[in-house]
Protein backbone atom coordinates (compact mmCIF):
# COMPACT_ATOMS: atom_id res chain seq x y z
CA UNK A 1 0.00 0.00 0.00
CA UNK A 2 1.48 3.00 -0.76
CA UNK A 3 2.32 5.80 1.41
CA UNK A 4 1.58 9.91 1.17
CA UNK A 5 2.92 12.76 0.25
CA UNK A 6 5.81 14.42 2.40
CA UNK A 7 3.65 16.95 4.59
CA UNK A 8 1.44 14.23 5.79
CA UNK A 9 4.29 11.83 6.45
CA UNK A 10 5.78 14.53 8.58
CA UNK A 11 3.09 15.99 10.54
CA UNK A 12 1.86 12.13 11.20
CA UNK A 13 5.52 11.00 12.68
CA UNK A 14 5.44 13.71 15.09
CA UNK A 15 1.86 13.28 16.25
CA UNK A 16 1.32 9.58 16.57
CA UNK A 17 3.72 10.19 20.21
CA UNK A 18 0.41 12.61 21.14
CA UNK A 19 -2.03 10.45 20.01
CA UNK A 20 -0.62 7.75 21.63
CA UNK A 21 -0.03 8.92 24.93
CA UNK A 22 -3.04 10.51 25.42
CA UNK A 23 -4.67 6.87 24.64
CA UNK A 24 -2.52 5.39 27.46
CA UNK A 25 -3.79 8.79 29.54
CA UNK A 26 -7.52 7.99 29.32
CA UNK A 27 -7.20 4.10 30.13
CA UNK A 28 -4.67 4.72 32.95
CA UNK A 29 -6.69 7.08 34.81
CA UNK A 30 -10.20 5.37 33.82
CA UNK A 31 -11.58 4.86 37.32
CA UNK A 32 -11.28 8.78 38.27
CA UNK A 33 -12.00 10.50 34.89
CA UNK A 34 -14.34 9.61 31.95
CA UNK A 35 -12.76 6.84 29.98
CA UNK A 36 -11.75 3.71 30.61
CA UNK A 37 -10.33 0.69 28.85
CA UNK A 38 -12.20 0.92 25.80
CA UNK A 39 -11.79 4.41 24.46
CA UNK A 40 -8.16 4.42 25.24
CA UNK A 41 -7.74 0.81 23.38
CA UNK A 42 -9.86 2.76 20.50
CA UNK A 43 -7.41 5.81 20.56
CA UNK A 44 -4.64 3.82 20.43
CA UNK A 45 -5.58 1.71 17.30
CA UNK A 46 -5.85 5.20 15.73
CA UNK A 47 -2.64 5.98 16.60
CA UNK A 48 -1.05 2.91 14.93
CA UNK A 49 -3.73 3.65 11.59
CA UNK A 50 -2.50 7.04 11.10
CA UNK A 51 0.87 5.55 10.52
CA UNK A 52 -0.51 2.61 8.35
CA UNK A 53 -2.51 5.68 6.01
CA UNK A 54 0.38 7.83 6.35
CA UNK A 55 3.31 5.33 5.80
CA UNK A 56 2.32 1.99 3.82
CA UNK A 57 1.84 -0.96 5.31
CA UNK A 58 5.13 -2.36 5.23
CA UNK A 59 6.62 0.30 7.13
CA UNK A 60 3.86 -0.10 9.81
CA UNK A 61 3.87 -3.55 10.13
CA UNK A 62 8.12 -3.68 10.66
CA UNK A 63 6.57 -1.41 13.87
CA UNK A 64 4.50 -3.68 15.27
CA UNK A 65 4.15 -6.76 13.41
CA UNK A 66 0.97 -9.15 13.19
CA UNK A 67 2.30 -11.64 15.43
CA UNK A 68 3.08 -9.10 18.06
CA UNK A 69 -0.81 -7.62 17.55
CA UNK A 70 -2.23 -11.17 17.81
CA UNK A 71 0.22 -11.56 21.22
CA UNK A 72 -1.17 -8.46 22.62
CA UNK A 73 -4.12 -9.23 22.15
CA UNK A 74 -4.35 -12.72 23.63
CA UNK A 75 -2.15 -11.54 26.64
CA UNK A 76 -5.27 -8.41 27.28
CA UNK A 77 -7.84 -11.13 27.26
CA UNK A 78 -5.84 -13.54 29.30
CA UNK A 79 -4.82 -11.07 32.14
CA UNK A 80 -8.50 -10.13 32.44
CA UNK A 81 -9.91 -13.77 32.78
CA UNK A 82 -6.99 -14.27 35.36
CA UNK A 83 -7.53 -11.48 37.40
CA UNK A 84 -11.29 -12.27 37.66
CA UNK A 85 -10.52 -16.09 38.74
CA UNK A 86 -8.51 -15.13 41.78
CA UNK A 87 -11.87 -13.56 42.59
CA UNK A 88 -12.97 -16.79 43.40
CA UNK A 89 -10.54 -17.45 45.46
CA UNK A 90 -9.67 -14.60 47.40
CA UNK A 91 -13.04 -12.98 47.14
CA UNK A 92 -15.39 -16.45 47.52
CA UNK A 93 -17.40 -14.99 43.93
CA UNK A 94 -16.34 -14.59 40.61
CA UNK A 95 -15.42 -10.85 39.92
CA UNK A 96 -14.78 -10.25 43.19
CA UNK A 97 -12.67 -6.69 43.67
CA UNK A 98 -10.19 -8.71 45.48
CA UNK A 99 -7.25 -5.99 45.39
CA UNK A 100 -9.41 -3.53 46.95
CA UNK A 101 -10.84 -6.01 49.85
CA UNK A 102 -6.80 -6.68 50.79
CA UNK A 103 -4.97 -3.86 49.74
CA UNK A 104 -7.54 -0.75 49.90
CA UNK A 105 -5.49 2.42 48.38
CA UNK A 106 -6.59 5.95 49.12
CA UNK A 107 -9.66 7.66 47.42
CA UNK A 108 -8.87 9.26 44.12
CA UNK A 109 -5.70 8.47 44.04
CA UNK A 110 -4.01 6.67 40.75
CA UNK A 111 -3.55 3.38 42.33
CA UNK A 112 -7.13 2.78 44.19
CA UNK A 113 -9.51 1.07 43.10
CA UNK A 114 -8.21 -2.37 43.21
CA UNK A 115 -8.58 -4.83 39.92
CA UNK A 116 -10.14 -1.90 38.20
CA UNK A 117 -7.22 -0.49 35.92
CA UNK A 118 -5.79 -3.94 35.89
CA UNK A 119 -9.20 -4.80 33.84
CA UNK A 120 -8.91 -1.14 32.13
CA UNK A 121 -5.41 -2.11 31.14
CA UNK A 122 -6.03 -5.65 29.45
CA UNK A 123 -9.34 -4.12 27.83
CA UNK A 124 -6.86 -1.61 26.43
CA UNK A 125 -4.45 -3.97 25.19
CA UNK A 126 -7.68 -6.29 23.33
CA UNK A 127 -9.67 -3.36 22.14
CA UNK A 128 -6.53 -1.57 20.29
CA UNK A 129 -4.49 -4.75 18.93
CA UNK A 130 -7.57 -6.44 17.39
CA UNK A 131 -8.75 -3.17 15.49
CA UNK A 132 -5.73 -2.59 14.37
CA UNK A 133 -5.38 -6.15 13.15
CA UNK A 134 -8.55 -5.96 11.39
CA UNK A 135 -7.65 -2.31 9.60
CA UNK A 136 -4.12 -4.10 7.99
CA UNK A 137 -5.99 -7.13 6.79
CA UNK A 138 -9.00 -4.93 5.49
CA UNK A 139 -6.57 -2.68 3.19
CA UNK A 140 -4.77 -5.48 1.73
CA UNK A 141 -7.13 -5.83 -0.74
CA UNK A 142 -8.36 -3.13 -3.43
CA UNK A 143 -10.51 -1.79 -6.27
CA UNK A 144 -8.52 -1.06 -9.01
CA UNK A 145 -9.62 -0.25 -12.99
CA UNK A 146 -8.65 -2.89 -15.30
CA UNK A 147 -7.60 -1.28 -19.34
CA UNK A 148 -11.12 -2.58 -20.23
CA UNK A 149 -13.17 -0.37 -17.89
CA UNK A 150 -14.20 -3.38 -15.57
CA UNK A 151 -12.96 -3.35 -11.63
CA UNK A 152 -11.15 -6.10 -10.46
CA UNK A 153 -9.72 -6.50 -6.83
CA UNK A 154 -6.15 -7.11 -6.41
CA UNK A 155 -3.85 -7.63 -3.15
CA UNK A 156 -1.57 -5.01 -3.04
CA UNK A 157 1.69 -7.36 -4.16
CA UNK A 158 -0.05 -7.38 -7.61
CA UNK A 159 0.11 -4.17 -8.80
CA UNK A 160 -2.14 -2.89 -11.96
CA UNK B 1 -41.01 14.86 21.44
CA UNK B 2 -37.33 13.54 21.57
CA UNK B 3 -38.01 9.65 22.07
CA UNK B 4 -40.41 9.81 19.17
CA UNK B 5 -37.35 11.20 17.13
CA UNK B 6 -35.35 8.76 17.86
CA UNK B 7 -37.53 6.26 16.76
CA UNK B 8 -38.19 8.00 13.49
CA UNK B 9 -34.24 7.64 13.51
CA UNK B 10 -34.53 4.59 14.04
CA UNK B 11 -36.95 3.65 10.90
CA UNK B 12 -35.19 5.32 8.63
CA UNK B 13 -32.65 3.17 8.93
CA UNK B 14 -34.74 -0.04 9.03
CA UNK B 15 -36.28 1.56 5.38
CA UNK B 16 -32.66 2.15 4.31
CA UNK B 17 -32.19 -1.71 5.04
CA UNK B 18 -35.05 -3.13 3.64
CA UNK B 19 -35.16 -1.66 0.28
CA UNK B 20 -31.67 -0.18 -0.89
CA UNK B 21 -30.26 -3.14 -3.71
CA UNK B 22 -26.46 -1.72 -2.81
CA UNK B 23 -25.20 -4.12 -0.01
CA UNK B 24 -22.94 -1.39 1.21
CA UNK B 25 -26.08 0.89 1.79
CA UNK B 26 -27.81 -2.39 3.29
CA UNK B 27 -24.53 -1.94 6.03
CA UNK B 28 -25.14 2.17 6.19
CA UNK B 29 -28.96 1.10 7.16
CA UNK B 30 -27.57 -1.12 9.64
CA UNK B 31 -25.38 1.67 11.23
CA UNK B 32 -28.03 4.64 11.42
CA UNK B 33 -30.36 1.74 13.31
CA UNK B 34 -27.28 1.08 15.60
CA UNK B 35 -26.84 4.89 16.36
CA UNK B 36 -30.43 5.82 16.88
CA UNK B 37 -30.71 2.51 19.33
CA UNK B 38 -27.40 4.04 21.53
CA UNK B 39 -28.93 7.33 21.50
CA UNK B 40 -32.36 6.33 22.93
CA UNK B 41 -30.83 4.54 25.84
CA UNK B 42 -29.16 7.25 27.94
CA UNK B 43 -31.99 9.67 27.25
CA UNK B 44 -33.88 7.57 29.27
CA UNK B 45 -31.80 7.99 32.51
CA UNK B 46 -31.32 11.97 32.08
CA UNK B 47 -32.32 14.09 35.01
CA UNK B 48 -33.33 17.98 34.62
CA UNK B 49 -30.20 19.79 35.28
CA UNK B 50 -28.52 17.03 36.29
CA UNK B 51 -24.56 16.21 36.58
CA UNK B 52 -22.28 13.75 35.10
CA UNK B 53 -22.55 10.64 37.11
CA UNK B 54 -18.79 11.24 38.09
CA UNK B 55 -17.33 12.12 41.79
CA UNK B 56 -15.07 14.68 43.03
CA UNK B 57 -12.98 15.76 46.14
CA UNK B 58 -15.17 18.18 46.81
CA UNK B 59 -18.70 16.75 46.09
CA UNK B 60 -21.11 16.05 49.00
CA UNK B 61 -22.58 12.44 48.60
CA UNK B 62 -26.13 13.51 49.61
CA UNK B 63 -26.40 15.78 46.69
CA UNK B 64 -24.32 13.81 44.84
CA UNK B 65 -27.47 10.89 45.06
CA UNK B 66 -30.48 13.80 44.17
CA UNK B 67 -28.22 15.74 41.19
CA UNK B 68 -26.30 12.25 39.39
CA UNK B 69 -28.20 11.00 36.29
CA UNK B 70 -29.08 7.02 35.94
CA UNK B 71 -25.77 5.73 35.38
CA UNK B 72 -26.90 2.47 34.71
CA UNK B 73 -27.83 2.84 30.81
CA UNK B 74 -24.67 4.77 30.40
CA UNK B 75 -22.76 1.56 31.43
CA UNK B 76 -24.89 -0.65 29.09
CA UNK B 77 -24.82 1.71 25.99
CA UNK B 78 -20.85 1.58 26.46
CA UNK B 79 -20.63 -1.75 25.71
CA UNK B 80 -23.32 -1.71 23.10
CA UNK B 81 -21.34 0.74 21.15
CA UNK B 82 -18.10 -1.24 20.92
CA UNK B 83 -19.99 -4.17 19.92
CA UNK B 84 -21.42 -2.14 17.08
CA UNK B 85 -18.25 -1.21 15.51
CA UNK B 86 -17.33 -5.32 15.72
CA UNK B 87 -20.17 -6.23 13.91
CA UNK B 88 -20.12 -3.88 11.14
CA UNK B 89 -16.38 -4.63 10.74
CA UNK B 90 -17.59 -8.09 10.17
CA UNK B 91 -20.55 -7.18 7.71
CA UNK B 92 -17.87 -5.02 5.85
CA UNK B 93 -15.63 -8.00 5.72
CA UNK B 94 -18.45 -9.93 4.03
CA UNK B 95 -19.00 -7.02 1.42
CA UNK B 96 -15.40 -6.93 0.24
CA UNK B 97 -15.66 -11.18 -0.51
CA UNK B 98 -19.12 -10.58 -2.31
CA UNK B 99 -17.35 -8.34 -4.23
CA UNK B 100 -14.62 -11.06 -5.23
CA UNK B 101 -16.67 -13.57 -6.31
CA UNK B 102 -19.59 -11.31 -7.80
CA UNK B 103 -17.62 -8.39 -9.08
CA UNK B 104 -20.55 -5.90 -8.38
CA UNK B 105 -22.15 -4.65 -4.88
CA UNK B 106 -25.72 -5.24 -6.54
CA UNK B 107 -28.01 -7.56 -4.83
CA UNK B 108 -29.98 -8.01 -7.75
CA UNK B 109 -27.12 -9.30 -10.05
CA UNK B 110 -25.81 -11.75 -7.32
CA UNK B 111 -28.81 -13.49 -7.79
CA UNK B 112 -28.42 -13.99 -11.49
CA UNK B 113 -24.75 -14.75 -11.05
CA UNK B 114 -25.04 -17.42 -8.97
CA UNK B 115 -21.51 -19.09 -9.13
CA UNK C 1 -36.27 23.24 28.80
CA UNK C 2 -32.69 24.39 27.43
CA UNK C 3 -31.29 20.68 26.87
CA UNK C 4 -34.45 19.92 25.65
CA UNK C 5 -34.42 22.14 22.62
CA UNK C 6 -30.83 21.65 21.81
CA UNK C 7 -31.20 17.50 21.51
CA UNK C 8 -34.43 17.98 19.31
CA UNK C 9 -32.53 20.22 16.94
CA UNK C 10 -29.67 17.85 17.12
CA UNK C 11 -32.10 15.26 16.45
CA UNK C 12 -33.73 16.93 13.27
CA UNK C 13 -29.71 17.85 11.79
CA UNK C 14 -29.44 13.48 12.30
CA UNK C 15 -32.68 12.96 10.56
CA UNK C 16 -31.56 14.99 7.59
CA UNK C 17 -28.37 13.72 7.63
CA UNK C 18 -29.48 9.96 7.82
CA UNK C 19 -32.46 10.87 5.04
CA UNK C 20 -28.94 11.86 2.93
CA UNK C 21 -27.31 8.89 3.82
CA UNK C 22 -30.24 6.93 2.50
CA UNK C 23 -30.88 8.54 -0.35
CA UNK C 24 -28.31 9.50 -2.12
CA UNK C 25 -26.63 8.34 -5.41
CA UNK C 26 -23.12 8.36 -4.47
CA UNK C 27 -21.23 5.95 -1.90
CA UNK C 28 -18.76 8.44 -0.73
CA UNK C 29 -21.52 11.12 0.42
CA UNK C 30 -23.75 8.51 1.79
CA UNK C 31 -21.13 6.96 4.02
CA UNK C 32 -20.21 11.06 4.93
CA UNK C 33 -23.57 11.55 6.19
CA UNK C 34 -23.19 8.45 8.16
CA UNK C 35 -20.61 10.16 10.00
CA UNK C 36 -22.41 13.31 10.18
CA UNK C 37 -25.14 11.02 12.55
CA UNK C 38 -21.99 9.59 14.29
CA UNK C 39 -21.20 13.21 15.77
CA UNK C 40 -24.62 14.34 15.92
CA UNK C 41 -25.26 11.17 18.41
CA UNK C 42 -22.13 12.20 20.61
CA UNK C 43 -22.77 15.40 20.63
CA UNK C 44 -26.66 14.73 22.36
CA UNK C 45 -24.25 12.51 24.80
CA UNK C 46 -22.43 15.39 25.84
CA UNK C 47 -26.07 17.24 26.34
CA UNK C 48 -27.49 14.49 28.60
CA UNK C 49 -23.98 14.33 30.99
CA UNK C 50 -22.69 11.33 29.56
CA UNK C 51 -18.36 12.53 29.07
CA UNK C 52 -17.85 8.43 29.27
CA UNK C 53 -19.89 7.72 25.84
CA UNK C 54 -18.77 10.75 24.02
CA UNK C 55 -15.46 10.47 23.89
CA UNK C 56 -16.20 6.55 23.03
CA UNK C 57 -18.76 7.15 20.45
CA UNK C 58 -16.52 9.73 18.52
CA UNK C 59 -13.32 7.60 18.30
CA UNK C 60 -15.47 4.38 17.40
CA UNK C 61 -17.54 6.76 14.53
CA UNK C 62 -14.27 7.50 13.22
CA UNK C 63 -12.44 4.33 12.86
CA UNK C 64 -15.87 3.11 11.50
CA UNK C 65 -14.82 5.80 8.87
CA UNK C 66 -11.96 5.09 8.16
CA UNK C 67 -13.20 1.18 7.38
CA UNK C 68 -15.93 1.86 5.26
CA UNK C 69 -13.92 3.95 3.18
CA UNK C 70 -10.41 2.74 2.57
CA UNK C 71 -11.57 -1.28 2.32
CA UNK C 72 -14.85 -0.76 -0.17
CA UNK C 73 -14.75 2.41 -2.33
CA UNK C 74 -12.78 2.14 -5.21
CA UNK C 75 -12.05 4.95 -7.60
CA UNK C 76 -15.15 4.34 -9.47
CA UNK C 77 -17.00 2.13 -8.00
CA UNK C 78 -18.98 4.96 -6.78
CA UNK C 79 -22.32 5.25 -8.20
CA UNK C 80 -25.57 3.36 -7.34
CA UNK C 81 -27.27 2.81 -10.29
CA UNK C 82 -30.56 0.99 -11.10
CA UNK C 83 -34.32 2.07 -10.98
CA UNK C 84 -36.56 2.48 -8.50
CA UNK C 85 -39.44 -0.70 -8.07
CA UNK C 86 -42.44 1.06 -6.42
CA UNK C 87 -44.58 -2.25 -5.49
CA UNK C 88 -41.63 -3.08 -3.38
CA UNK C 89 -40.74 0.67 -1.99
CA UNK C 90 -44.88 1.02 -0.85
CA UNK C 91 -44.78 -1.70 0.84
CA UNK C 92 -41.60 -0.81 3.01
CA UNK C 93 -42.85 2.47 3.31
CA UNK C 94 -46.41 1.80 4.17
CA UNK C 95 -44.60 -1.12 7.26
CA UNK C 96 -42.40 1.66 8.74
CA UNK C 97 -45.18 4.22 8.82
CA UNK C 98 -47.37 1.52 10.44
CA UNK C 99 -44.37 0.41 12.81
CA UNK C 100 -43.76 4.48 13.37
CA UNK C 101 -47.54 5.02 14.81
CA UNK C 102 -47.66 2.15 16.93
CA UNK C 103 -43.99 2.65 18.00
CA UNK C 104 -45.20 6.60 18.67
CA UNK C 105 -48.17 4.81 19.95
CA UNK C 106 -46.55 2.80 22.87
CA UNK C 107 -43.39 6.01 23.79
CA UNK C 108 -46.62 7.78 25.45
CA UNK C 109 -46.40 5.09 28.33
CA UNK C 110 -42.81 5.97 29.35
CA UNK C 111 -41.79 8.83 31.80
CA UNK C 112 -41.27 12.59 30.50
CA UNK C 113 -37.99 13.40 29.53
CA UNK C 114 -35.87 14.74 32.60
CA UNK C 115 -37.71 12.81 35.02
CA UNK C 116 -36.30 9.40 35.18
CA UNK C 117 -37.29 6.38 37.08
CA UNK C 118 -34.73 6.98 40.09
CA UNK C 119 -36.08 9.85 40.92
CA UNK C 120 -39.60 8.64 41.50
CA UNK C 121 -38.70 4.63 42.94
CA UNK C 122 -36.13 5.17 45.93
CA UNK C 123 -34.83 1.39 45.49
CA UNK C 124 -33.46 1.53 42.14
CA UNK C 125 -30.45 -0.28 41.65
CA UNK C 126 -28.61 2.88 40.61
CA UNK C 127 -29.30 5.00 44.04
CA UNK C 128 -27.46 1.91 45.35
CA UNK C 129 -24.68 2.47 42.63
CA UNK C 130 -24.00 5.75 43.29
CA UNK C 131 -24.50 5.95 46.97
CA UNK C 132 -21.98 2.76 47.69
CA UNK C 133 -20.16 2.88 44.54
CA UNK C 134 -16.73 4.59 46.58
CA UNK C 135 -17.28 3.18 49.10
CA UNK C 136 -17.20 -0.58 47.93
CA UNK C 137 -15.61 -0.53 44.75
CA UNK C 138 -12.65 2.75 45.79
CA UNK C 139 -13.83 4.41 41.98
CA UNK C 140 -14.78 8.03 41.85
CA UNK C 141 -16.09 7.18 37.79
CA UNK C 142 -19.58 5.55 38.98
CA UNK C 143 -20.08 3.73 35.33
CA UNK C 144 -16.46 2.04 35.22
CA UNK C 145 -17.14 0.94 38.60
CA UNK C 146 -20.52 -0.47 37.19
CA UNK C 147 -19.06 -2.10 34.06
CA UNK C 148 -15.66 -3.26 35.86
CA UNK C 149 -17.01 -4.40 39.06
CA UNK C 150 -21.15 -4.64 39.60
CA UNK C 151 -21.72 -5.76 36.04
CA UNK C 152 -18.05 -7.03 35.13
CA UNK C 153 -20.07 -10.33 33.71
CA UNK C 154 -21.45 -8.62 30.91
CA UNK C 155 -17.99 -6.55 30.29
CA UNK C 156 -16.93 -10.52 29.71
CA UNK C 157 -19.55 -11.04 27.42
CA UNK C 158 -18.49 -8.08 25.39
CA UNK C 159 -15.13 -8.81 25.14
CA UNK C 160 -15.95 -12.66 24.21
CA UNK C 161 -18.41 -10.88 20.95
CA UNK C 162 -15.30 -8.79 19.74
CA UNK C 163 -13.03 -11.36 20.15
CA UNK C 164 -15.73 -13.42 17.89
CA UNK C 165 -16.35 -10.73 15.55
CA UNK C 166 -12.92 -9.81 14.71
CA UNK C 167 -11.99 -13.70 14.38
CA UNK C 168 -14.89 -13.75 12.16
CA UNK C 169 -13.82 -10.99 10.06
CA UNK C 170 -9.99 -12.26 10.01
CA UNK C 171 -11.25 -15.70 8.84
CA UNK C 172 -13.76 -14.25 5.87
CA UNK C 173 -10.78 -12.13 4.73
CA UNK C 174 -7.68 -14.88 4.99
CA UNK C 175 -8.74 -17.60 2.75
CA UNK C 176 -8.74 -15.26 -0.41
CA UNK C 177 -5.33 -13.58 0.41
CA UNK C 178 -4.14 -17.17 0.97
CA UNK C 179 -5.22 -18.87 -2.42
CA UNK C 180 -3.58 -15.66 -4.10
CA UNK C 181 -0.34 -16.28 -2.70
CA UNK C 182 -0.08 -20.38 -3.89
CA UNK C 183 -1.08 -19.07 -7.74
Amino acid sequence: MKGMTVIVRTIARWVKVFIFLYGCLITITGHLTPGGGFAGGVIIAASFILITLAYGKELALRQLPLRAAAGLDSVGALIFLVVALFGIGFGGIFFANWIQRRFPGGSFHLLSSGAIPVYNIAICLKVGASLFITFVIMSVLRIVVQKDGSFRMVQDEEEE
Amino acid sequence: MVYALCFVLFMIGLYCALTKKNVIKIVIGLGIMEYAVNLFLPLLGYRKNGTAPIMDRATDPLEFLATAVDPLPQALVLTSIVIGLGVTAMAIAICIRLYEKYGTYDITEMRRLRG
Amino acid sequence: MGTEISILVLLVFMIVAALIAAETRSLLSSVISLGAVGVGVSIAFLFVAAPDLAIVQVSVEVLLLLFFVRSTIGREVEHVKGRIRWPGLLLAILLCAGVLAFGVYALRSLPPFGSPVISAVKEAPSNLYLEKSLKETGAPNVVAGIILDYRGYDTLGEATVLFASILGALAILRGRAKRRKEK
